[in-house]
């Protein structure tokens, strides 16, 4: 039922504009023909972009197998840590929902407050992937610009959030493990 | 083509090369990897930019520039700052709509607090992360990135 729930979300739109599209221009109808020239930009732009962009996240991923980076965490302090966690954020792809689980093994590693959270700034907006979709679709000053100013930002965040949490033990759970279960979210 | 594609065909040729003269077996691999990803995300991203065709057309064209241009100012940043929090759009989706937007006339600074609120702050996955790190935590992380994303705005629109 999902299964099929997920086939139809995924193909019945484009069949849907496809025919939206081949009645328009049969019938001369403009606003479906205005809609498939934006469409027709939009997917030129894309398909320049996007396949390239995979194939370079593909060999990224077998040149630095993320288990490798992972090892070393907990074990550096200081700069080197920091350095570290954003290294490894940087190699991950996915939403940020997708990091809380990975810091929670972080925490396990012995991560604290602070890296943890430098951890999820790194990922939600230095994700290797993600930066050359941005550097595809904005131009490279615009990615570059704003990969630069976040970095020190949430750098600044994970040391504010150690300020901030120090008088809590801070700890990260795994609803997983406890009683009620995850929350489930959906997207991709 | 545009500049992009093409800087980003040759980058992606030169690494290519690179990576086979080195070791040629991991180079397949992880081009049949990155091929995988490509068309498990290709439908979804039609299907956004299918999305985008029609949005634009029942958009009246002076609604973005007016929310979001230059005229809006630090009312456009809080606008595009709400937005991006509560919205839940995978990255690589958020892209062509932040490209759409900027051609339609909004500012980059509201683009960028756009995408950063998108990436760093989630309204809708709040409570998940408080089962990860506590009500203060979550709260406090969110709170901060909205912060950082409204500087992040401001100081791309000084810059660029």
């Amino acid at each position: 039922m999902k299964e099929t729930l997920k086939i139809i979300n995924r193909y019945v739109p484009i069949i849907l504009f496809g025919v939206f599209i081949v009645l328009s221009s049969a019938f001369n109808f403009k606003p479906g023909q205005i809609m498939a020239g934006s469409f027709e930009k939009a997917f030129v732009e894309m398909i320049s972009l996007i396949p390239c962009l995979f194939i370079i996240v593909g060999l990224l991923d077998v040149w630095f197998p993320r288990e490798r980076v992972e090892r070393h965490i907990g074990k550096r302090a200081g700069i080197k840590g920091i350095a570290l966690m954003v290294l490894l954020a940087m190699l991950q792809a996915g939403p940020l929902y997708g990091a809380f689980p990975v810091s929670y093994i972080l925490y396990r590693k012995g991560a604290g407050a602070r890296n943890i959270f430098i951890y999820l700034g790194a990922f939600s907006s230095l994700k290797v992937p993600m930066l050359g979709i941005e550097f595809g679709y904005m131009g490279w000053r615009f990615c570059i610009a704003r990969a630069l100013i976040s970095l020190p930002l949430f750098i600044g965040i994970g040391f504010l959030m150690e300020y901030l949490l120090r008088h809590r033990n801070f700890e990260v759970m795994n609803p997983a493990e406890s009683g009620d279960g995850p929350l489930q979210v959906k997207g991709c | 083509m545009t500049k992009n594609a093409i800087y980003l065909l040759t980058i992606t040729f030169v690494l290519v090369l690179l990576s086979f003269a080195i070791d040629r077996n991991k180079t397949l691999t992880g081009i049949k990897k990155g091929i995988r990803m490509f068309v498990n995300v290709l439908f979804p991203f039609l299907n956004i930019l299918i999305l985008i065709s029609v949005f634009l057309y029942f958009l009246p064209p002076d609604i973005i520039p007016k929310m979001l241009g230059s005229g809006s100012g630090f009312r456009g940043i809080l606008i595009a700052a709400a937005v991006g929090s509560v919205s839940l759009i995978p990255g690589f989706i958020s892209y062509p709509i932040a490209a759409t937007a900027i051609r339609e006339g909004a500012t980059y600074s509201a683009t960028a607090v756009f995408i950063t609120t998108l990436m760093m702050v989630g309204f809708i996955t709040l409570p998940l992360e408080m089962q990860y790190f506590g009500k203060r935590a979550a709260v406090l992380r969110n709170f901060l990135s909205f912060i950082a994303a409204i500087i992040i705005g401001l100081l791309i629109g000084y810059l660029l």
